[in-house]
């Protein structure tokens, strides 16, 4: 009998359709998987009862024909959107108690089309860093390790090593600065990050603003593509959403990539590549030659500068999103004989080491006296960034790149945590993508020496999703990855 | 353009935190590697270019002037850590 | 303008003063949430998950913000910026959920204006507006019921403001006076703000220097905060700069700081040094994109207008020919103004003012009754006037007329049948009493004739009381006259 868990969303929708098992059932497989996988120290909150609960719900809705179209599809949620009666803590100790009122617009979505929610997956606190270390709960494992524990990636690593070790069907993540890719990287899953506009933010616990993007990580091309679609929309309530319609992502898979002209970004070749990374890349580029895409040159020349433009600007806008956590109104409250003394109390014992730190960047920069020099300089950088994608897609269509410099590295990895700047590095592939709010895939296409998943980045135009799906696709079938 | 004790523990303050004196030293050195390595941004010619602050082209959109939220005072101080008489409680504020 | 000037034994001074004025815009939901901005309910009630920065909130702008303070700007005949952009004021406090105000800083929605203020010597000045710009309230701190604890209530948090910053244009505390006033007057008239500052629906920070007359340097200030009625702004204004003049005098200096004023004593006190504006680490608000107005909607906004109070006046006096003071009177209020305007529709408006401004006023005052509660109706109060006018009542019956008027809200004339108070014209009738009183009272007669000339008083007021007042004192006159030679 097959694994449940093996099936994708599309597989997993037809047989409940054709009654082939029931949401309990798939559920419940799920459940096992779950409590088999929680040396992974994916799930951070388990809603094991609520899931069979809404399972059972999703089973008549099959019995009497009136089921939505993603009905009795198991899913984990990344702990930084807000669920409803269900512990969100952003995996930081200032919020370890906090149970939201309301539901996140993209949770409220995917609930509405008839998803199920496993539980709350692990994550870098507030969503800063690269390894899913920093979580006040303990790094996420990666359930490609063998003899050493491996980072999951991060920030979204509990989403995309719950889908690596199907402990879900499929994952939301939220990607600021590579937050969705390099973990589905690291874990050989797919992860999309939309257009920034393209998913509402209420509701998930911001970092920075004008960078965070909700999206999809999953199995395949074809889950992702089927989530965003219910994901995605205008949200009155979410100032940034975009009043563009949200096509049928599915519609588009499958089609030729005939004369598509796909960009390689001469910046991107540097020698400091993994070569094994390097190769995969190559290959990649072969493939979609082979279907008929053409490959040119494209120059991306402010690259080197998108890491510090990244550095300033996030650090600055989340120093300002997370003045809230005071121990006011909510959150971890240490009391002091002042209104002052609690607020440092409770932030100093709340945060943890690499958010205080970002938050002390971010108020450094923001400053009268660096604020020009600091802030208002990347910000005219990064227009020149935005700059360089507007003039290589004169060129190409799509952007074909490596997801990430590296594979995923051990736990605790020295040369990681002597300097905060090395962990920086790993997002040098990711970050120009949300700097300029493109949408970007990143899907595994091989293994490196060490046999662990390397995934390339499909980087699209603004609104153009379709076209990274169509060319994922082709991608994936050629590089034929087996997954875990 | 390099940071000193003051100046770390000024932000500190800013940001309401508080760094434990033996930790002083090594915060502020990490926080010269950052900034010195974001400094890199110094030798881009930017002059004529306008910041981007958000890659959000479209206008702002706007509301209508409904009342439609509110009246949820149970569900507003559910997470707070001390609550009396309806009001959110703090250490007496001084002026 | 010599009144401006401080003088001293030493020399002589000049004030050198701006305003801050924070206005709430009226409006029925808070600027960046759906909850209600009605005053006085319970703690936390109007509330919402934005109001108190949940994690994941994000603020969404109401339209009528932008239409209340585009308007406000255009009654003030300030530029409108087509492109405005909210940035975030960070700093900590318990009233502040968010641990930044949205505001506007170098993109405000509104530019430079400008407003003409009438001065008591009927003299009027110039004050230039620097800018408003649009942002959220805070909410309150509670500090009375509990020693160890502050408390906290969000209901205002949230709520629109519209920032208003004059230029350092006033140079005494009479010009504060009358800006606020004027101002007062437009928010009013347009309906953008109720401008009460007892209720801190307005609130004035007032920045006060002093410089030797004649110089032009301008020296360090003091900002003097939430002082909450015109008459205590003056007041605090006065003090702070004869406070700074001694100061120098006595060779000492003046350092940028904050003051508050105690209305008890008259005095400011030191509150504390100026916050380095550094702390503020204002950036471009992330959450909300660039505020970009099209010509078509200021127009608009513009066509919703209501006639202003200094044009409305010009009018009354010209159309009208009200004396400038009457109708200054009459047009501080828009309700006073369209009240007074109803009711001296198709009638000699001098006199309809003068009942306005006299009898009617002096009602409302004795009976503490807004306009709107007024018993006496603008076309009652109209009537009356043509009542007399047409001499169906005198002078007198008309103010006894008024009295029942108040009483039971009837029209002056259903009052005047039902009392029989319709003035006697009729010379006949009049004689009749006049012959009855002659007879009556032989030894007057005799009195008068013997030269006893005042009490042709006595008699007038005789004849009055028998027809009840309702004969005309015209013709009584005459007739006494010419009987008693």
């Amino acid at each position: 009998m097959t694994d449940l868990t093996d099936l994708t969303i599309a597989q997993v929708i037809s047989g409940l359709s054709k009654k082939d098992f029931s949401a309990t059932e798939l559920t419940k497989a799920y459940i096992k998987n779950m409590q088999n996988g929680r040396k992974y120290n994916a799930y951070v909150t388990e809603c094991v009862e609520t899931a069979l609960k809404q399972a059972k719900v999703s089973d008549e809705k099959y019995l009497n024909n009136t089921a939505r179209q993603l009905e009795g599809v198991p899913l984990g949620i990344k702990d930084l959107f807000c669920t409803k009666g269900i512990k969100t803590t952003a995996c930081s100790q200032i919020l370890e108690n906090f149970v939201p009122e309301y539901e996140s617009t993209v949770t409220a979505n995917l609930l509405n089309a008839g998803a199920l929610f496993l539980g709350k997956l692990n994550m870098d606190e507030f969503a800063m860093g690269g390894s899913n270390e920093t979580s006040f709960f303990g790094p996420c494992i990666n359930p490609w390790s063998k003899d050493v524990d491996l980072i999951s990636g991060g920030s979204s690593g509990g989403s995309a090593a719950a889908v690596c070790a199907k402990m879900c069907a499929a994952a939301t993540g939220t990607d600021t600065g590579g937050s969705i890719r390099q973990p589905a990287a690291y874990c050989g899953i797919t992860g999309v990050k939309p257009t920034y506009g393209r998913c509402s933010r209420y509701g998930i616990i911001a970092f920075a603003s004008s960078l965070d993007q909700a999206g999809p990580m999953a199995k395949d091309v074809t889950d992702c593509a089927i989530l965003l679609k219910h994901m995605a929309g205008f949200d009155e309530k979410d100032s940034t959403s975009a009043k563009i319609e949200v096509p049928d992502f599915v519609k588009v898979l499958g089609s030729d990539i005939r004369g598509l002209k796909v960009g390689i970004p001469i910046e991107y070749r540097s020698d400091k590549l993994n070569l094994s990374i390097a190769k995969a890349w190559d290959l990649a580029a072969d493939m979609l030659r082979k279907r008929g895409a053409e490959i040119v040159d494209i120059s991306l020349p402010h690259t080197k500068y998108a890491l510090p433009v990244y550095y300033i600007i996030a650090p600055a806008e989340a120093s300002s999103n997370l003045a809230r956590y005071d121990g006011l109104r909510y959150g971890k409250r240490i009391d002091g004989n002042s209104l002052d003394e609690m607020y440092i109390n409770s932030r100093t014992a709340g945060f943890g080491k690499e958010v205080k730190r970002r938050i002390m960047v971010g108020t450094y920069v923001l400053s009268a006296g660096y604020y020009d020099a600091y802030y208002v300089k990347a910000q005219k950088v990064r227009r020149l960034i935005r700059q360089d994608f507007i003039s290589a897609f004169e060129k190409c269509d799509i952007i074909l790149a490596p997801t990430s410099p590296t594979t995923a590295f051990a736990i605790g990895d020295k040369s990681m945590q002597s300097n905060p700047i090395n962990m920086y590095l790993n997002d040098v592939f990711t970050v120009s993508v949300n700097l300029a709010g493109l949408p970007a895939m990143s899907l595994p296409t091989g293994l490196c020496e060490q046999g662990l998943p390397i995934g390339m980045q499909l980087i699209g135009k603004p609104f153009d999703e379709e076209t990274i799906f169509k060319t994922g696709l082709a991608l994936e079938q050629d590089a034929n990855f087996k997954r875990k | 353009m390099a940071v000193d004790n003051q100046t770390v523990e000024q932000i500190a303050f800013l940001s309401r935190l508080k760094i434990d004196e033996n930790k002083l030293e090594e915060t502020k050195d990490e926080f010269n590697k950052i900034l010195n390595w974001v400094a890199e941004l110094q030798e881009v010619n930017t002059d004529n270019v306008e910041q981007l602050v958000s890659v959000n082209e479209e206008n702002l959109f706007c509301r209508e002037d409904v009342v439609k939220d509110g009246n949820i005072k149970n569900e507003v101080l559910k997470n707070v850590p001390l609550s009396e008489f309806g009001y959110f409680a703090v250490p007496k504020v001084v002026e | 303008m010599a009144e401006n000037i401080i003088k001293t034994q030493n020399g002589e001074w000049e004030m050198v003063c701006g305003l801050e004025i924070h206005c709430q815009i009226i409006s029925k939901s808070k600027i960046f949430s759906s909850a209600s901005t009605e005053y006085g309910a319970d703690a936390n009630e109007n509330v919402s998950f934005v109001d108190v920065a949940m994690p994941g909130m994000l603020p969404v702008l109401n339209e009528e913000c932008v239409r209340q303070a585009v308007k406000t700007g255009l009654g003030l005949n300030a530029k409108i910026n087509n492109r405005s952009v909210f940035s975030r004021k960070n700093y900590f406090y318990a009233d502040l959920p968010q641990g930044y105000q949205i505001t506007q800083y170098e993109y405000p929605l509104v530019g430079e204006g400008e407003v003409v203020i009438d001065l008591p010597n009927g003299e009027t000045r110039k004050i230039g507006i620097e800018r408003i710009h649009i942002e959220q309230d805070t909410g309150k701190s509670i500090h009375d019921i509990n020693p160890k604890k502050s408390y906290i209530d969000y209901n205002r948090a949230g709520v629109g403001l519209m920032e208003l910053v004059t230029k350092p244009d006033f140079r005494s505390a009479e010009e504060v006076g009358a800006f606020l006033k004027k101002l007062r007057s437009i928010v009013r008239y347009l309906g953008t703000c109720d401008g009460n500052m007892d209720e801190g629906s307005m609130r004035c920070d007032a920045s006060v220097s002093v410089r030797p007359l004649g110089s032009l340097d301008l020296r360090p200030r003091a900002e003097i905060k939430n002082v909450n009625s015109v008459k205590f702004v003056m007041q605090a204004i006065d003090y702070e700069a004869k406070r700074q003049v001694e100061v120098y005098e006595n060779g000492g200096s003046i350092e940028q700081q904050t003051r508050n004023f105690d209305q008890n004593t008259g005095e400011t006190k030191f509150l504390r040094v100026k916050e380095n504006a550094n702390e503020y680490r204002y950036f471009p608000e992330p959450d909300l994109p660039p505020l970009v107005l099209s010509d078509e909607f200021i127009e608009s906004v513009r066509n919703e207008m209501c006639e202003l109070p200094d044009t409305k006046k010009e009018r009354f006096v010209h159309e009208l020919k009200l004396p400038h003071y009457d109708a200054s009177v009459l047009c501080e209020n828009k309700e006073t103004a369209e009240f007074f305007e109803k009711a001296a529709t198709g009638r000699d408006a001098k006199k309809v003012a003068n009942w306005v401004m006299g009898d009617f006023f002096a009602m409302l005052n004795a009976k503490h009754l807004s306009l709107e509660n007024s018993p006496v109706s603008a076309e009652n109060l109209g009537a009356l006037v043509d009542l007399i006018s047409n001499n169906i009542i005198n002078g007198k019956t008309a103010k006894d007329v008024f009295a029942i008027m108040v009483e039971t809200g009837k029209a002056p004339d259903v009052i005047v049948e039902e009392n029989g108070l319709r003035q006697v014209t009729d010379t006949k009738a009049i004689e009749s009493i006049v012959d009855a009183v002659i007879k009556e009272n032989p030894d007057n007669v005799a009195a008068y004739k013997g030269g006893k000339q005042n009490l042709m008083g006595w008699f007038v007021g005789q004849v009055m009381k028998q027809s009840k007042g309702t004969a005309n004192p015209a013709l009584v006159n005459q007739i006494l006259k010419e009987k008693l030679g």
